[in-house]
């Protein structure tokens, strides 16, 4: 075949190294010019992130009474789950409680923005073809991945310098321009390193949804490794390139040399992805494609086992996650229990909630981070439609029998029903490995009821969705602001004490937090009703607009 | 006769770009239907109206006696659709593919379907991505084909087949039109069209320029002719109808009127003919008078030639 015939005269032809990277900086060039929009959204967008709520610090904590409460809230299995390494409160002044509270989080979105840089500018443009059309001029064999990693650093590189302005700028009690400089190069490490796995995971798949799926596993592996790591104060928060962040410990230790492991795990990773890279073709997986069936099943015939086969991918990936994520915060709930027992400030604060107990105020902020994962797929399913349209895909199916309702509604039917049953799956692995673990019988039902409330939030996320892509399909990015925004007020939410006006916008702070708080129905009927209302004006907006063609 | 197709005065804007100017496109149920113009003239905004895939700003439009934005879904139930640039599920087979599409219409021959996969030579089991260009086609051509549809769109069909599947595509074109089916075929391949097409539409810049049969077509455009003559041929330029004469010896080449050839031939005979060759105006020519003059500008000599 002329396919494999072509690398093996490359080969044959001589010295290909400084060959195989030509026209890398002009691709380089030509990526920021693409993105010149986008990256200083998502460098505005982290470095808010980070510096806002660190800005909040003062006033959440103002004396010292408030900040020992706040350390003692946090010194425990769950606490430190959903922080940072337990060193950070041996000195717990504003600096460290940034270091502590924010990095490992923040980091996370650095580790999805690496991500889709990489696949954007790799595996995406295999996929669409364009690739082809660069490789075709006097650019190299590797020009594309490197111009890719290159735009990754520099981007990393210029949050580094942002963060730590910003930081230096806001000049809180017991924070250091040193400190501030390494607060935003641990960021920028760990995201090089994330920069890196895309760079493997761009070589495995032939689709850059696939590769950027994978690249966020390992983001939330990483971040899930930590945890529990760090809840247990173990070494096992050494495995996580998140882990590796943390513990350069700014602001208090201020030691520098673990980024060398983010750095030299990103060198690794990078050279395996231009290793893999030669092995296969442009445009295809490492596994060539296998043929499938020549005729078409009774299901796939109908919309809806249209729409099912085509998210089946995404909804095996996420019932695996969303089993795995739920899986992995049960067996901590034993060691809760006997923790907390002995923190008398928090058993008084839990005491003024209503005597809730310490296992019931953990599965309702476990279940918020459920509730996150159910939303990401609620929204990569609401909002498929959109791509299935910008690529061509819709026109022909909408120039059949089928009505542009019932193709949308189809798809809408998949994230209404999907969302739910990611979180379902969370809650019931949560207590079922829970259960063996503590005495209390009936966890259950909290843990499904404390999921099954947000149910109504999870509609109405797809609602907006679903009225973007009726409306504004241009900019459907937007339910994407809207997860993060979700995401950041519900996770910082549990951790400081965030003003009701900040939240009110998001569909999930209106939950009632089984099973800490009483189980209302006012908020639930009226999140359903929003929801309905949504889905009804997309698919009223999508009926009336122009479908985009090619 | 009545029309299959009938739109007046159809406009669609994109922002600043006015892609459809007050087109008036009419076509006969049963007949195959030559939509031809350059590539950005509105061919496929055109056909994406008709199917109600956009909305016109203004006009009208009828298919099969329905309005395709109003009616969309059970208009679509008697059209079939082949887009120019076929996109497939990258995870789905061609097959797939063909029974989706052909299922969601409301059914489709499977007979038909087996033979023309056959026809085609088309290997259903492959998955979408793996297919070149030409497949992809292949896979839209037979799920349009294999339906019952009276009334087939056809979006520059086989760009990307190779020539032996091209002249399998015309058999089928024609086994549908002697079906009595009704067929709108967009193409810049004017060779394609002239084998196939009863009636013909030119669109330029949005608006439709000429239309109506080959031969209609035909009269009103002009013959070139090229002659060896015993003596120089003079006087050329003086007589009505005769553009862009060029002699050179005892050569000669003009182009002439289709009303003015019988008085150029007269006018020739007085030289001595020793050899005579005129051929019809092809499409290209036709295509050419309605574009050639902003080329004839920058590039007469290239225009003329041909």
């Amino acid at each position: 075949m002329t396919a494999t015939a072509t690398p093996a005269l490359g080969r044959t032809a001589g010295p290909a190294a400084g060959n195989a990277l030509a026209g890398t900086g002009r691709l380089v060039r030509f990526a920021l010019r693409r993105d010149r929009v986008r990256i200083p959204v998502w460098l505005a967008a982290l470095t808010l992130g980070s510096v806002w709520p660190a800005a909040a610090f003062p006033e959440l904590y103002p004396t010292e009474a408030a900040r020992r409460t706040a350390m003692a809230t946090m010194n425990s299995p769950a606490g430190l789950a959903f922080t940072g390494p337990q060193r950070y409160l041996s000195d717990y002044h504003y600096g460290s409680m940034v270091s502590h509270q924010l990095l490992g989080f923040v980091v996370v979105f650095v580790g999805i923005m690496s991500v889709l840089l990489v696949t954007r500018h790799t595996r995406a443009e295999e996929e669409t073809g364009r690739a082809e059309l660069v490789r075709a001029a006097p650019v190299g064999r590797h020009a594309q991945l490197a111009a890719a990693l290159i735009l990754a650093v520099a981007v990393n590189a210029a949050l580094a310098i942002l963060l730590a302005l910003g930081m230096g700028a806001l000049g809180l009690e017991g924070t250091t321009w040193q400190g501030s400089l390494l607060y935003g190069a641990a960021h920028a490490a760990t995201g090089v390193t994330f920069a890196g796995v895309a760079a493997v995971t761009v070589q495995l798949t032939a689709h850059s949804r696939g590769a950027s799926g994978m690249g966020f596993a390992v983001v939330g592996a990483a971040y899930l490794v930590r945890a529990a790591g760090d809840s247990a104060d173990s070494a096992l928060s050494w495995a996580s390139p998140i882990g590796w962040a943390q513990q350069t410990f700014p602001y208090l230790d201020d030691r520098w040399w673990p980024l060398l492991l983010n750095l030299a795990a990103a060198a690794v990773l990078a050279a395996a992805g231009f290793a893999l890279s030669l092995r296969r073709d442009l445009g295809a997986g490492l596994r060539a494609a296998r043929r499938g069936r020549p005729a078409a099943s009774r299901l796939l015939a109908t919309p809806l086992g249209f729409a099912l086969r085509l998210h089946r991918g995404m909804l095996i990936g996420f019932a695996v996650g969303a089993l795995l994520l739920g899986a992995s915060y049960g067996p901590f709930l034993g060691d809760i229990e006997e923790m907390f027992r002995d923190i008398q400030v928090l058993q008084d604060a839990l005491a003024a909630l209503g005597g809730a107990t310490v296992i019931d105020s953990f599965i309702a902020m476990v279940t918020t981070i459920f509730t996150l994962v159910a939303t990401v797929h609620v929204v990569i399913t609401a909002l498929r439609p959109r791509s299935e349209e910008t690529a061509g895909r819709a026109e022909p199916v909408l120039a059949t029998g089928l009505s542009r309702t019932r193709w949308l509604a189809s798809h809408l039917a998949v994230a209404l029903a999907g969302g739910p049953v990611m979180l379902l799956l969370s809650g019931l692995a949560l207590a079922a490995t829970g259960a063996p673990t503590v005495a209390e019988t009936g966890l259950f039902g909290k843990a499904v009821a404390a999921a099954a409330v947000h149910i109504p939030a999870l509609w109405v996320t797809a609602g907006l969705a679903v009225a973007l892509v009726g409306w504004l399909p241009r900019a459907t990015v937007l339910a994407w602001l809207f997860v993060g925004y979700v995401g950041v007020t519900g996770y910082l939410g549990m951790l400081l004490r965030l003003p009701s006006w900040a939240t009110a916008l998001s569909p999930f702070s209106h939950v009632p937090r089984l099973p800490v708080e009483d189980f209302t129905w006012t908020p639930l009927l009226a999140l359903t009703a929003i929801a309905a209302a949504l889905i009804a004006l997309g698919l009223y907006g999508f009926r009336r607009r122009d479908l985009e063609t090619k | 006769m009545t029309a299959a197709i009938a739109t007046s005065g159809l406009v669609k804007t994109f922002g600043a770009t006015r892609a459809l100017d007050g087109l008036d496109l009419t076509v006969n149920a049963g007949e195959v239907h030559g939509f031809l113009g350059p590539n950005g003239a509105g061919k496929s905004t055109t056909i994406r109206i008709l199917l109600g895939i956009l909305r016109a700003d203004a006009g009208s439009v009828t298919v099969l006696g329905g309005d395709p934005w109003a009616d969309a879904v059970a208009l679509h139930r008697r059209i079939a659709y082949v887009p120019g640039d076929v996109e497939l599920w990258p995870n789905l087979t061609g097959g797939e593919a063909i029974d989706l599409l052909g299922s969601l219409r409301g059914g489709l021959n499977r007979r038909r379907r087996d033979e023309l996969i056959e026809r085609f030579d088309l290997d259903p089991s492959k998955k979408g991505r793996t297919y070149s260009k030409g497949n992809r086609q292949k896979v839209a051509i037979v799920a349009a084909l294999a339906s019952d549809a009276e009334l087939l769109l056809l979006d520059e069909p086989t760009a990307g087949l190779d020539p032996l599947m091209e002249v399998v595509f015309q058999e089928v074109i024609r086994e549908v039109k002697a079906a009595g089916r009704t067929v709108l075929l967009s193409s810049h391949i004017l060779a394609q069209v002239e084998k196939l097409a009863d009636r013909i539409s030119i669109i330029r810049q949005g608006r439709i320029v000429q239309s109506g049969t080959l031969a209609e077509m035909r009269h009103l455009t002009r013959t070139t002719v090229e002659a060896d003559t015993a003596t120089p041929v003079t006087g050329l330029d003086r007589l009505p109808g005769v553009h862009d004469a060029e002699v050179s010896g005892t050569r000669v080449r003009f182009a002439v009127d289709g009303a003015h050839l019988d008085g150029a031939i007269k006018h020739l005979t007085a030289f001595g003919i020793r050899a005579l060759t005129s051929h019809p105006p092809t499409l290209e020519e036709l295509m050419l008078r309605h574009y050639g003059d902003d080329l004839a500008a920058g590039n007469g000599t290239a225009a003329a030639r041909r």
